[in-house]
């Protein structure tokens, strides 16, 4: 055995050194290999926007059609439903749409360009289940303060007819209005916005 | 009298000398020292490695006729069921066996729960264990998808939703899961991947690790005395018996048990009533329309009710993944000096049977649809399973615990017991004099009998 002093920092270097080469070589790797799970150039491609022929829903009917493929619902609302909605703000817990998504053009408390024609997208805010058309007032399942609207079955999240969320439910916010269109009176394109208004 | 070695045996010493396989076999079964009072609660570690198995053999044999495919797969299943050889046994061993994963593993927790399995010095093992119940979650949930029906598709929008509640980040990290801007092929082709081959490998490490874990520090037992105090002058464990033959062969018992259980199920009731296959399931996914009542598979309900009693949206989903996160810290919420239940004060036994309780209670509301009577029962059981794990550190210090036996207690066997429950039985019953003579029914006996179990019951919660 020869007595040979070690010097332990040059080790202590070369391991540091090889260390850091390695976590930054594992670092460049991993941006290809967890960005391979993004969606691909396909998928972003397929969002195009959808026509809607609104001349045969009937007052009080719901029509869903696919966009991207999230169901997205076409409401045509009768007068009395119009006149329900106005009473129910203080049930709500953003009857103004502030904190919701939506077109510029559709934040008023009807959520919709033409107040009869209701457009939304039916997912439910809270975890994406898509909510039941419940036009009836006050079922027995429901109970007597139901107004008419949409109600998840998943976690129980009540929404009015102008897709706006009750207090003390688990979704947050109103559900999201898409945005969309007149090209006539009677055709609506989704997925493309409505020239905004000058402010 | 010197037998010149057989050529198989030389076979065998030839490998022996390059790869310690008699080592590996002594040391972890043949002189693996395991406590001798193991009961019914110690079948469970075993059938779970029994059932891992089952998923793992089954789970290759339908790889072979299933396609990840948003357009095949559900078909591809049909096809399973009805043109594959077997292919309807296979899938419901494999479908079967996921809720009995579930169950044994349950079972085998509770175990923990009992007898303090999770205590010092057991803590990684415990640890170690938990991950393997959060990789099963995984495993478990991204399989539910791969038959692409109403309630695959629609359980999978719901919890990867869970994670865009997630401030800041969540959105993006929601669509970097599914792959696309909806559940879709993308996800479920992904969902395979995981499914089959990346949850399975980290499943078996750690596996691996629990077990290696367990066998550095020895087995907990229904006493919780430790076996390695005292030793006989051999070295080995007074208390405690080579696991290999006297507990493969208890195990041996177990499994056969489990089996029938296993195949009754298989054979007669493969649905389960809906709880095992949802009815709704068999309808192929339809991004268009939820079902009316959607519910996840059983073993998900309790925590499901939590995130549903919690009237926000960000709050639900901390209080359903705290639900799972206050098990990891288990072993250091608990400051009772004793490890089992037999020597605990009566103030653990009570919170553990209202954690029993609210337990089960939380599962059977999961699957009901939301009344606003179910939803108050449901923050009521939300809050005893939280109480029984963040108020522990409180509690179990009041705890009047006994006094601890230095060795392993015996408990009357089943066979011993035979004279006590015909005691009983002679009790609750009467015979009729005469000719004739029946065994009728005895009312007031009946009545002694429970009030004497009522008694003992109370008196062994104190």
């Amino acid at each position: 055995m020869i007595d040979q002093s070690v010097d332990k920092s040059k080790r202590q270097f070369l391991t540091t050194a090889l260390t850091v080469v390695g976590v930054v070589g594992t670092g460049y790797l991993a941006v290809p290999f967890l960005s391979q799970m993004q969606p691909s150039v396909k998928a972003m491609a397929a969002g195009a926007p959808v026509e809607v022929d609104i001349s045969k829903i009937e007052a009080g009917q719901l029509i869903r059609v696919a966009w991207r493929g999230k169901p997205v619902w076409v409401l045509q609302r009768t007068p009395e439903v119009l006149a329900t909605l106005t009473t129910l703000d203080g049930q709500l817990r953003d009857p103004q749409s502030d904190e919701s998504s939506q077109p510029e053009s559709s934040k008023n408390p009807a959520r919709s360009m033409k107040p009869e024609i209701f457009i939304a997208v039916g997912l439910c805010t809270h975890l994406g289940c898509s909510p039941t058309f419940r036009p009836e007032v006050a079922p027995h399942d429901l109970g007597a303060d139901w107004k008419g609207g949409f109600f998840c079955p998943c976690h129980g999240s009540w929404f009015d007819l102008a897709g706006r969320v009750y207090k003390g439910v688990p979704a947050p916010t109103n559900l999201e209005v898409p945005p969309y269109r007149y090209i006539t009176d009677t055709q609506i394109i989704i997925g493309e916005a409505a020239e905004e208004k000058s402010a | 009298m010197n037998l010149k070695p057989t050529r198989l045996r030389m076979c065998g010493n030839w490998v022996l000398d390059r790869f310690p396989l008699a080592q590996v076999w002594n040391e972890h079964m043949a002189h693996y020292y395991a406590p001798k009072n193991f009961n019914f609660w110690y079948f469970f570690g075993s059938l779970a490695l029994l059932v891992l198995v089952n998923q793992f053999v089954t789970g290759i044999l339908l790889t072979m006729n299933y396609k990840p495919d948003a357009k095949l797969a559900f078909d591809s299943v049909e096809y399973i069921m009805r043109d594959v050889n077997w292919g309807w046994l296979v899938r419901y061993m494999h479908s079967t066996g996921a809720s009995a994963f579930f169950i044994v593993i349950y079972l085998h927790m509770f175990r923990g729960l009992l007898y303090g399995s999770f205590k010092q010095p057991r803590e990684l093992i415990w640890i170690f264990g938990m991950l393997l119940f959060v990789a099963l979650m995984a495993e478990a949930f991204m399989g539910y998808l791969l038959p692409w029906g109403q309630m695959s598709y629609w359980g999978a929008q719901v919890i990867i939703s869970l994670f865009s509640a997630i401030p800041v980040i969540g959105d993006d990290l929601a669509l970097w899961i599914r792959g696309d801007y909806v559940i879709s092929d993308a996800t479920l082709n992904r969902f395979f991947a995981f499914h089959v081959i990346a949850v399975p490998l980290v499943l078996v490490l750690l596996v691996f690790m629990h077990i290696v874990a367990l066998h550095e520090v020895g087995s907990n037992n229904p006493d919780g005395v430790d076996i390695k105090k005292s030793k006989d002058p051999w070295g080995h464990p007074v208390d405690g018996i080579p696991f290999h033959p006297y507990y493969t062969v208890k195990d041996v018992v177990g499994v056969a048990v489990f089996l029938l259980f296993f195949a009754t199920i298989i054979f007669y009731m493969p649905e389960m009533g809906g709880y095992f296959l949802e009815h709704a399931n068999f309808i192929p996914a339809d991004p268009m329309k939820t079902p009316e009542h959607i519910a996840p598979v059983w073993y998900f309900t309790p925590f499901y009710s939590i995130l549903r009693a919690i009237p926000d949206k960000f709050a639900g989903v901390i209080g359903m993944g705290g639900s799972i996160v206050v098990l990891f810290l288990l072993p250091w919420l608990d400051r009772g000096k004793v490890k089992s239940i037999r020597y605990r004060g009566g103030i653990y036994k009570k919170a553990l049977m209202l954690f029993v309780i609210s337990f089960i209670a939380l599962g059977y509301l999961g699957t009901q649809p939301v009344t606003p009577l179910a939803t108050n029962m449901a923050r009521i059981f939300t809050a005893i399973y939280f109480g029984f794990f963040l108020l522990m550190p409180i509690y179990t210090r009041w705890e009047k615990l006994k006094p601890v036996p230095s060795h392993i207690t015996m408990q009357p066997t089943l066979e011993e017991r035979i004279p006590e429950l015909k005691a009983v039985f002679d009790e609750v019953t009467l015979v009729t004099e005469g000719e004739n003579a029946k065994r009728g029914f005895n009312p007031t006996g009946a009545k002694n009998v429970l009030v004497r179990t009522a008694k003992n019951l109370k008196k062994s919660l104190d």
